[in-house]
């Protein structure tokens, strides 16, 4: 019910919504819970497990109940809080968890069989007969489950994360948080205020009060107005902090534009921030809780604080006729307003012997609200005094049971609330969070005057902290008004008294917690589900807490206490995750060639980070296979070209750039002559090992390393490790440059013609022979040319400065091309080098040994070298190990597969038979067969042999022999020709 | 999470990445010393001594010393001994 | 007490009064045969099949907070049998075994249910390494269904084939894998251990481990001494401190893995994903949250709550891989101590001590190994022989280097596991 004046709202704005298909109107100002509350709306949703119908609960984020979804199609948003979502014209929102209608939902039926359906029955049955379960069982409960429905579409809206860094950040925008703003700003510190809420002010805009001589309101707006002056104040409206996490990092999220309608253009919907503070005040306010009692689930039923904002923020009356119940002083304000506003209050209730009012309301001291009556929503209450009982009509309970400091944030880095037994709540535990103030009635300072002192001096602590000088901010007058408060958590009786009003967790079911021994508190909220409700039982834990207490005849301090883990606030996943959307998730690294290869219709694969080409089909060419056969071919009769610049590319300088080579390298560097190229094996420290590749000595002191693409970065890891850690007295830096050459194989009989040609210099064997490197000048840009090969072939790898990559590719394939060969893709290499026996990290996984790939002869004795100890381990010098072996295809099934098993032929393929593995393999259009690398027991004695390879998953099984890992030119007298 | 870099300054946990508990490497050939270094670890609760690397930073490998149980730093340095 | 819905029916029916605790609270006797250090799902696990499989009921489970308070409470509940080493082949095949007629077992629903995982892969390297794995679960007897990428389009409409940065090739399915209600598996175990006669001791620290001679005799606790013939920590999370007063130093170092739930949402994902090149993981729990995580936060802590970037990485990976959950919210997010070990897979072991024993290093598998491990320790407890599936999770393979078990390949950094 809209009344006639006062509110924030905007009159001159009406705004026309729908819920649950009805149209309604509201006004600029209004939440979707007061716009609904305004039109008279009472049950907006559906409880969890009883399907009770439930209306309006609260006036914030800590709302329970009235969870809705707006929007339709891929813009559907489930479980909105209609408390917290600002009304904007064309607002559709709809009910959840009900069928067919809010107001008469089929599976109310469940509220029947409440008896049945006690907290943890599903624990006691659904077991038989075996198979149901799955079959029936767990598929109802599934449907029956969860509240609001994703549209099962792509999100379409836009996301975004930002940082930002501050002196302090204040963290709410009450009188406290706006106190220590303003003490904070005006003594110069970098502020950020943040609050939830669109309009700052937090309670000061749901209380008739004064401030300094004007209207808590009014003088919340010039304060608001003075901070937006100031350059060194940053206002975040909308905005939640969510989470604290180490070193004052704060996680907030912001609602930038949830307040519009969709179509909202460019702008993302949220920002997900990482605030980083020096300091921090919590002014985040408190949070009130009912009390439990018969029906206290009922709509009608709501917090006091809410029905004065609704009433005083909204100029809404939840009711016509409006009981109180409460058990401390603040809930006499509701009482107050309501007079004030011209509501009917039906009685104000307290249940404090003694209490005493002014206020001209049917009184009732020392009595409590017993139950509720009505199906649908309050329609009548019965009190509960000394004398007996009373029925009074009222169609609204406003309820108070106290308020509870908003410690969320100060339980995120673990700190324990500590019991405060005067105020019946829960504080921040000191110095719960380093560098973080709790203030106001965050810290259990619950009145005006007291919350603008406590900001004040929270901000004073703070501007000492930061080394400032407090200047001399004068603090207003204002309402000092006692909160005296005797502890009630539930009202004895019968029937059902809510706690957790989402998740339906009563008083009986903690009870009955209890006596099935789930009396730590911890028990008790997994066993009954209490708190695990999108609200986090905010209103509801804390009376849960001391319910348990009262049923296992404990204190609360020793029954445990509340605790919150972030976020504060649900955070939409698209937020945090924003900007990982599709390519955003990795960053894309791309070859210099990589336009010409997209040119000469290259399919590119991912290669960890990297693009590579995959093949580079021709015309008449159908598949890969033919593409890649060819350019096989091409490799082993004329010439190919490949860039190789994802391999990682490491340089090393330094007078002891030789003996940091032979520590990291199995093998001896220091030896290597420069102008000259050797092959290098590294291990872990754990004695397998972690990579491989050429090192070639440009100069004395001057070394440059290539690594595999998929190592790069771990290798240049451990590299700067050895050297800052290990060995920090040694002469010796390091620089990836990778990105800075880009490195092209030229491999192929015909590969010395066509440099020999393109460089105008002799490159002959006797002046650059296998495994020399040495400078070199194209078009007068200096580069490095290197003979090695990783095809089998006569082969070189030039390397130019990366900015001419791309000509030094398409000069390069010109050229070949001219000689009957081309550019050949990563299919290709592949081939190439199994048909060599080369290693790639799919022999090199982490799990083998020098000894395991046949090249324990690299393992220099005489000299120290990572991971040379452990290699020694008797496991790993095992006679019986698997060993790289090749294998090729002597049955009718010519098919041999990555990853499947090798078994002795008359074995039956189980784990206990398994001698090893194939780990790469790939068709020989030079062999004319299928070949494969593999590792094999005791392979390198079972040369000639025949095995099973096995392949369950594809249902193969073919007949091969055990080769040596070298299938092409084992002499070697290609590459050296 | 922020450490702060002797090159570099205060920066967040996402420059940087844990790169082990801060121990000696012995020599000689494998044995209980060698066994201890690669595998056996004390794992405090409490203050640890650990190498981080300012990988998204200076490259640099730090020695840092970090209470386990709440995060807090309580000791950078370069892990070379090196001044900033 | 037996549970059935009968028993539902009845007490529905009489107000509900006949229930009685799931467990009993005795005071700590002065001695036991076993004390198992640890009242999370291994210990209450290892409990229970101590007295049902071996007959052993003088025993003492003593958990220094709330029974299954440790990681069984505090996990993203996936059950699975999907390793390739011998070693966790045959391990965790057993215990998924168990895990089928677990309820039945227990006289508890648990709620398992083989929801299916499925793992993706993005690379022809990725699919011959799941191959591999694929192969060496049915050598193993368990189920493996290779899957390309219209299989995957096929269970899994909503990915992202078109956009994602690192392209669906296709997955491996494994039916078999699953769910359960993972505080339920560890109140069940508790239920069938303290009705069998086991002494579940809550509140109750160890403050010390008594060696005399080179043999474990007893331990001392925030309740008083306690003796005992043999004594097992079971405190994954905890190992090292606890190890620690009995002067062993172990191969663990304790990181922090995080996990998410959102709010509840009608019924989306049906099976367990995991992004091959993401970590991300992903199922939706009975009551309609989706369950997931991500990586390890890789620092070592003891502070059961991670940072910002995993957070954000995760999330970033739930976006590109499935889109359309961005609507949904993050309600809760936690963290979990991880016992790392240098090859990632687990410990279950006599220690250098008589009598004392160990049962830790589960990394990020220890949910799923609830039943096996308790099966397993309890065999080693009851006759001092390993279990046939559990006899290559040796402390010393470090040491020796003899049946290593590192699936992922990443050597002896705690971290990268």
């Amino acid at each position: 019910m809209r009344l006639s004046s006062g509110g924030l709202i905007d009159r001159t704005q009406p705004i026309g919504f729908q819920f649950d298909g009805h149209d309604y109107a509201g006004f600029q100002g209004d939440t979707l819970a007061s716009a609904l509350l305004a039109n008279g709306v009472r049950t907006v949703a559906r409880s969890f497990k009883y399907h009770r119908p439930r209306g309006i609960f609260s006036a914030g984020s800590e709302e329970p109940n009235a969870l809705v979804t707006l929007g339709t199609g891929a813009q559907t948003e489930p479980n909105v809080r209609a408390t917290t979502q600002e009304l904007f014209a064309g607002l559709q929102a709809r009910a959840q968890n009900c069928w067919p209608s809010v107001d008469w939902d089929v599976m109310q039926v469940n509220d029947l069989l409440a008896d049945f359906l006690g907290a943890g029955f599903y624990y006691k049955t659904f077991m038989w007969p075996k198979k149901a379960w799955e079959a029936v069982y767990e598929p109802l409960i599934r449907r029956a489950a969860g509240i609001g429905k994703l549209s099962g579409a792509d999100d379409p809206d836009l996301n975004e994360k930002a940082f930002a860094h501050c002196d302090l950040l204040v963290i709410g925008a009450g009188p406290t948080g706006l106190m220590a703003a303003l003490v904070a700003a005006e003594a110069g510190a970098d502020v950020i205020l943040c609050d939830e809420d669109a309009t700052l002010g937090g309670r000061l805009n749901a209380e008739v009060e004064e401030i300094g001589g004007q209207s808590a309101r009014d003088w919340a707006a010039a304060t608001l107005a003075r901070l937006s002056d100031m350059a060194n104040v940053r206002i975040m409206t909308r905005t939640t902090v969510t989470g604290v996490y180490d070193q004052g990092t704060f996680g907030a999220l912001e609602r930038v534009c949830r307040h519009l309608p969709p179509g909202r253009g460019k702008r993302p919907v949220d920002c997900f921030w990482r605030i980083v503070a020096k300091q921090a005040v919590l002014a985040a306010g408190a949070i009130e809780r009912p009390v439990a009692f018969r029906n206290n689930d009922r709509p009608g039923v709501m917090l006091a604080g809410a029905v004065r904002s609704y009433v005083n923020r909204y100029a809404v009356s939840p009711g016509r006729a409006v009981t109180v119940f409460g058990n401390n002083d603040n809930a006499h304000r509701t009482a107050r307003d309501l007079l004030a506003a011209g509501v009917h209050v039906a009685a104000l209730v307290d249940a404090r012997e003694g209490a005493k009012t002014d206020l001209a309301v049917p009184f009732y001291p020392g009595a409590v609200v017993e139950r509720v009556f009505g199906a649908n929503g309050v329609e009548a209450v019965s009190i509960r005094t000394a004398k007996g009982r009373e029925r009074l009509h009222s169609d609204c309970v406003a309820v108070s049971g106290g308020w509870n400091p908003s410690v969320h944030l100060t339980c995120h880095l673990n700190g324990r609330p500590v019991w405060d037994a005067g105020l019946a709540a829960f504080l921040p535990a000191p110095g719960a969070v380093p560098n973080l103030i709790p203030a106001g009635a965050a810290a259990g300072v619950f009145s005006t005057a007291g919350c603008l002192a406590s900001g004040a001096e929270a901000a004073g602590k703070a501007l000492l902290a930061l080394g400032l000088n407090a200047a001399n901010t004068t603090i207003p007058q204002a309402e000092d008004g006692t909160y005296d408060i005797t502890p009630l958590w539930q009202v004895p009786g019968r029937g059902r008294a809510w706690l957790d009003l989402h998740n339906d967790v009563t008083v009986k079911d903690v009870r009955g917690a209890a006596v099935e021994n789930f009396r730590s508190v911890e028990h008790m909220k997994r066993y009954t589900t209490q708190g695990m409700a999108p609200d986090q039982g905010k209103t509801s834990n804390m009376g849960a807490l001391a319910v348990l207490a009262d049923v296992t005849g404990r204190e609360v301090p020793q029954t445990g206490t509340t605790t919150y883990r972030p976020p504060f606030v649900p955070v939409p996943i698209a937020a945090l995750g924003a900007g990982g959307r599709g390519m955003g998730f990795a960053p894309r690294r791309l070859t210099t060639s990589h336009d010409v290869s997209l040119s000469m219709n290259a399919p590119m694969i991912e290669a960890g980070l990297w693009y590579r080409s995959s093949y580079f089909p021709r015309q008449g060419e159908a598949t890969w296979r033919q593409s890649c056969d060819r350019e096989v071919a091409m490799v082993r009769n004329a010439v190919g070209i490949c860039d190789v610049s994802t391999l990682g590319k490491i340089d090393i300088q330094g007078a002891d750039a030789a003996r940091f080579l032979d520590f990291v390298y199995t093998n001896t560097f220091s030896t290597l002559k420069p102008g000259r190229v050797r092959y290098g094996l590294m291990l872990r420290e754990d004695g397998f090992v972690m990579d491989d590749g050429t090192t070639a000595r440009l100069g004395p002191q001057h070394y440059v390393m290539t690594t595999t693409t998929a190592a790069a970065g771990l290798v240049m890891m451990h590299l700067e490790f050895v050297a800052q850690v290990l060995k920090p007295d040694w002469d010796v830096r390091l620089i990836s440059v990778t990105e800075q050459w880009a490195q092209v194989a030229v491999a192929g009989p015909k590969s010395r013609a066509l440099l020999q040609d393109l460089l105008g210099q002799d490159l002959s064997n006797d002046v650059f022979p296998v495994m020399a490197c040495g400078p070199v000048t194209l078009a007068g840009v200096e580069g490095r040319l290197f003979r090695i090969s990783f095809s089998g072939e006569l082969a070189y790898e030039i390397a130019m400065p990366a900015r001419y990559g791309e000509s030094l590719f398409r000069l390069l394939v010109a050229r070949a091309e001219a000689l009957g060969g081309g550019a050949y893709g990563l299919e290709a290499l592949n081939i190439l080098r199994l048909e060599k026996g080369l290693l790639t990290h799919a022999e090199l996984d982490g799990r083998t040994t020098a000894q395991d790939l046949g090249l324990e002869r690299m393992m220099a004795p005489g000299k120290d070298f990572i991971g040379k100890a452990a290699a020694s381990r008797p496991g790993l010098v095992a006679e019986d190990r698997a060993r790289l072996i090749a294998l090729k295809p002597v049955g009718p099934v010519k098919q041999i597969t990555a990853g499947a098993f090798l078994f002795e032929q008359d074995a039956e393929p189980v784990r206990t038979n398994a001698q090893g593995h194939v780990t790469s393999a790939g068709f020989s259009p030079t062999l004319g067969h299928t070949i494969g690398l593999a590792f094999l027991q005791n392979g390198a004695d079972r040369v000639g042999e025949r095995v099973h390879m096995v392949d369950h998953l594809r249902q193969i099984t073919t007949l091969c022999e055990v080769c040596e890992p070298v299938f092409f030119d084992p002499e070697g007298g290609r590459t050296r020709g | 999470m922020r450490l702060t870099c002797p090159n570099c300054g205060a920066r967040d946990l996402r420059e940087f990445t844990y790169q082990g508990a801060a121990l000696n490497r012995p020599e000689g050939d494998w044995g209980e010393s060698w066994d201890a270094y690669v595998h056996l670890r004390d794992n405090p609760a409490g203050p640890s001594q650990e190498y981080w690397y300012h990988g998204l930073g200076c490259a640099a490998f730090l020695r840092v010393e970090r209470d386990t149980r709440t995060h807090d730093i309580l000791l950078v340095a370069l892990a070379s001994g090196g001044a900033a | 007490m037996r549970f059935s819905g009968l028993r539902v029916l009845k007490e529905g029916l009489t107000g509900n009064k006949g229930w009685g605790p799931h467990w009993r609270d005795p005071a700590p006797k002065p001695a036991y045969d076993i004390v198992i250090i640890g009242g999370g799902g291994h210990g209450l696990a290892t409990a229970f099949y101590l007295a049902k499989e071996h007959g052993l009921r003088n025993v003492a489970v003593l958990e220094k907070g709330y029974l299954g308070g440790g990681n069984v409470g505090r996990n993203t509940t996936i059950v699975r049998a999907n390793y390739y080493l011998p070693g966790n082949s045959e391990f965790y095949s057993h215990s998924l075994k168990l895990w089928e007629g677990l309820e039945q077992e227990l006289n508890y629903n648990v709620m398992h249910s083989q929801r299916g995982v499925l793992n993706l892969f993005h690379s022809d390297g990725q699919r011959d390494a799941f191959v591999r794995r694929g192969n060496a679960m049915i050598n193993q007897g368990d189920d493996a269904e290779l899957l390309d990428r219209e299989g995957v389009r096929k269970h899994l409409p909503y990915l992202d084939f078109d956009q994602a940065r690192f392209p669906i090739y296709g997955g491996l399915l494994h039916w078999r894998g699953g769910t359960a209600r993972h505080d339920a598996v560890a109140w069940g175990y508790a239920r069938g251990a303290s009705e069998r006669g086991v002494d579940l001791i809550q509140n109750c620290e160890v403050t010390g481990i008594d060696i005399e001679n080179g043999h474990v005799t007893g331990v001392q606790t925030s309740r008083g001494a306690i003796r005992a013939r043999k004594v097992a920590i079971v405190t994954a999370g905890r190992s090292g401190q606890v190890a620690a007063m009995a002067g062993i130093r172990l191969p663990i170092e304790s990181h922090i893995l995080q996990a998410f739930v959102t709010e509840g949402l009608k019924p989306v994902i049906d099976n367990v994903v995991s992004f091959g090149m993401g970590h991300f993981y992903i199922s939706q729990s009975d009551k309609g949250g989706l369950v997931f995580g991500g990586d390890l936060d890789f620092y070592p802590s003891y502070a059961q709550r991670g940072n910002l970037p995993t957070q954000e990485h995760v999330m970033e990976a739930a976006m590109t891989l499935m889109p359309m959950i961005g609507k949904a919210r993050v309600l809760r997010s936690w963290g979990g101590i991880m016992d790392m070990t240098p090859d990632g897979s687990p410990i279950i072991d006599r220690s250098d001590i008589g009598g004392l024993y160990l049962d830790c290093g589960w990394c990020y598998g220890g949910f799923k190994a609830v039943p096996g491990s308790g099966f397993a320790l309890a065999h080693l407890l009851a006759t001092d022989r390993p279990h046939d599936s559990a006899a290559k999770l040796r402390l010393n393979r470090f040491r020796d280097g003899v049946g290593l078990m590192d699936e992922e390949g990443t050597g002896a950094q705690h971290n990268l596991h």
